[in-house]
């Protein structure tokens, strides 16, 4: 049924959106590695004046095994409130839960309940017949229904990943986005600047890329990603691609600027073949009008004693701090970038997006460094600031520690482990009271982090 | 009486956000610039005026082939249902786009109006053009500038007196949308649609349901 009023969660502009309350939940997508039970939705509350405050107040086991979930989002958010199609009386009440490896689509209702109830299952080959794509990734909530990014072709075929498009009423596939994909294969994430009719997408690797573990040939081979794409939005046609160069392996997370009017995002890359570093891109709208991208950031590889390394990393006797995630603040004035592998979280002034300033760095896990939780100081940690997620009043910084199954096995062989740490972004410190971790997660691993009400990767404004 | 009720109705279609005057502040606030508000405007009234005068012309054209109570009862029947169905159907009207040319966005602005049934919404005035001696008719006749009757049979007088109403009610669907564009915009601020936005959809519907029980008990 539709409201009366517009659904308080909607904001219509970025700076509205800054006044919104603080989130009472955070979702949290958690996986069983083995597959041997149900992965599950964690349900967490982050109220401070809660006596359940930093603790797992809700959990829904999902219906099958081996789904593993990664990321996931709103069947509605603030673009409803889009001029050119408002419908800002529907409810962002439900999550789209895809299993990146079973390729399963769930649809979950959050509303008047905590643990949020399980309300349909598209199943892979719906999503095969239909749109030609497996292994769901991305979700946002945009013009003419859900989009859900997808690494993989249908019917076993490796690729071309894509995007396939969901009502957003019935949740039914309707079909393939791209009508013209021009020379784009690989596929993981993507956004858009919404009233510019762009839509951006990054690639990572095809199924048998990333299943089974990184495959070192393939990286020294500079065989996964590295460019992105430009799409006209309306026209769902391929416009540009800009390659940052093969050395700078998988370019995943885009954060475009949420300012409508402004023409620019972040992406960050794992790492560099060349050095290990790490880096953040920024892509802008040159004058010419095509598309182009620079290196803003770069984060050393940091050496270290090859018998504390994975045998994956001794050959090359050093961390590689792998930039797996980036958040950018819904005032687009602080970036924040997750170092997996080094167990890093830096925060950076970003209000010149060409020039970012390194504010500050908080250090927890991480490979070599397996730096405690304040919460804990004598519980060594591994896994690292992996999903990394911005309160929309961006006071709040929310991380969990596990990137990928096969992944975290390689880089954390003794185990990934499972924890979920808040910052306080003023005082960049994190916060003692709020560490769920080991047996909270009921041996699960935690990725994605989504808020009650929206967060700072979630929504797209189209008033400035 | 008429006159007031197209006028009314021209107001009350101005006035809903998703009818065009949003998209005027959002095309103006993108680039900072009250003349591109300004500027949006009338290409919206023209898409509206074009969705309007095609029930008009549609109803001017069945109403010279049939009895005008034929008219008035298929008239509110349509009415009745496709208001029942905007009540009751979840689905919204679907466009993808935001950087639209002046043209395109009056194209967007025939779509959404014709999808939302603003035109049918003025089906008792246009079917009481054809119910001749109705005050209706009289009053629209004169509303369009037109001194003659339009009395029934008269496809011409039914024709322009359709169209005068169309462009009556449109006038007053811009004048309205224009002032809550140029008030939002200067003023008062877009957080004001997260109390303010009713959803203007559902009353829609009921006056549209509304509108054809008015045709059927004219009829």
């Amino acid at each position: 049924m539709s409201l009366w009023t517009p659904d308080p969660t909607f904001y219509a502009s970025p700076r509205d959106a800054a006044d919104a309350p603080a989130e009472q939940l955070a979702y949290v997508a958690a996986f069983d590695r083995s597959a041997a039970r149900p992965d599950a939705l964690a349900v967490i509350d982050t109220d401070p004046s809660s006596p359940g405050y930093g603790t797992v107040a809700g959990w829904t086991d999902l219906p099958n095994t081996g789904d593993e979930l990664h990321h996931f989002g709103w069947n509605a958010c603030s673009s409803a409130l889009c001029p050119n199609a408002p419908h800002p009386h529907v409810e962002r009440r439900y999550l789209v839960v895809p299993g990146l490896r079973s390729s399963r689509i769930h649809i979950y209702d959050t509303k008047d309940r905590i643990s949020p109830e399980l309300v349909k299952v598209i199943e892979p080959e719906t999503l095969a017949r239909r749109a030609g794509y497996s292994r769901p990734h991305t979700v946002h909530c945009g013009p003419e229904g859900l989009y859900v990014s997808a690494l993989g072709g249908a019917g076993g075929a490796e690729g071309p990943g894509g995007i396939a498009v969901l009502d957003h009423t019935t949740f039914e596939v309707v079909g393939q986005w791209e009508l013209d994909r021009g020379p784009q294969y690989l596929a993981y994430d993507f956004w858009w600047h919404i009233n510019q009719d762009v839509l951006i997408s990054s690639e990572w690797g095809t199924p048998s890329m990333i299943e089974d573990g990184l495959v070192g040939e393939l990286l020294l081979g500079r065989k996964y990603g590295h460019k992105l794409h430009f799409w006209d939005l309306r026209k769902r046609a391929h416009v540009q691609e800009v390659d940052l160069g093969d050395e700078h392996q998988m370019p995943l997370e885009l954060r475009p600027a949420h300012d409508p009017t402004r023409l620019y995002g972040f992406v960050g890359v794992v790492v560099s073949v060349a050095d290990l570093s790490a880096s953040v891109w920024l892509w802008h709208h040159a004058d010419d009008g095509r598309w182009q991208a620079r290196k803003v950031i770069s984060i050393p590889a940091e050496p270290a004693d090859p018998d504390l390394l994975p045998p994956l990393l001794k050959p090359f006797g050093a961390v590689p701090p792998l930039v797996t995630d980036i958040a950018l603040s819904v005032d687009d004035r602080r970036l924040y970038v997750s170092c997996w592998g080094t167990g890093e979280i830096k925060q950076y002034d970003v209000s010149d997006p060409y020039r970012p300033v390194e504010l500050g760095a908080l250090r927890v896990g991480g490979i070599v460094g397996r730096t405690p939780h304040p919460a804990e100081p004598a519980l060594p940690l591994r896994g690292g600031p992996q999903m990394v997620e911005v309160s929309r009043d961006g006071r709040r910084v929310y991380l969990t520690n596990s990137l990928y199954g096969a992944w975290d096995d390689q880089f954390y062989p003794e185990g990934v482990g499972a924890w979920m740490a808040r910052i306080d972004t003023d005082a960049f410190a994190f916060d003692p009271r709020f560490f769920p971790h080991g047996d909270a997660f009921r041996g699960l691993r935690p990725h994605q982090v989504r808020l009650q009400g929206g967060d700072a990767s979630s929504d797209s404004y189209c008033y400035p | 009486m008429t006159l007031a009720a197209v006028l009314l109705l021209g107001a009350f279609h101005g006035l809903n956000p998703a009818m065009g005057w949003l998209f005027a502040v959002a095309r103006g606030l993108q680039e900072r610039s009250l003349d591109r508000l300004l500027r949006s405007l009338p290409a919206i009234a023209l898409g509206h005026l074009a969705s309007v005068a095609l029930v008009a012309l549609v109803v001017a054209a069945t109403g010279s082939l049939v009895t005008g109570t034929a008219l008035a009862i298929g008239g509110g029947a349509v009415l009745v249902g496709f208001g029942l169905w905007r009540l009751l159907s979840r689905r919204h009207f679907r466009w993808v786009g935001m950087r639209l040319s002046l043209w395109q966005l009056a194209c967007w602005s025939f779509l959404m109006s014709s999808a939302h049934g603003a035109g049918l919404m003025l089906l008792p005035v246009f079917t009481s053009l054809h119910a001749g001696g109705h005050a209706g008719g009289h009053a629209a006749g004169h509303a369009g500038g037109h001194a003659g009757h339009a009395v029934s049979g008269g496809l011409g007088h039914a024709v322009s007196g359709g169209l005068g109403v169309a462009a009556l009610h449109t006038l007053a669907m811009f004048t309205v949308a224009g002032v809550i564009a140029v008030v939002v915009y200067k003023v008062a601020g877009l957080a004001v649609l997260r109390r303010a936005w009713f959803n203007v959809d559902r009353m829609w519907a009921v006056a549209l349901v509304a509108a054809g029980v008015i045709t059927l008990a004219a009829a």
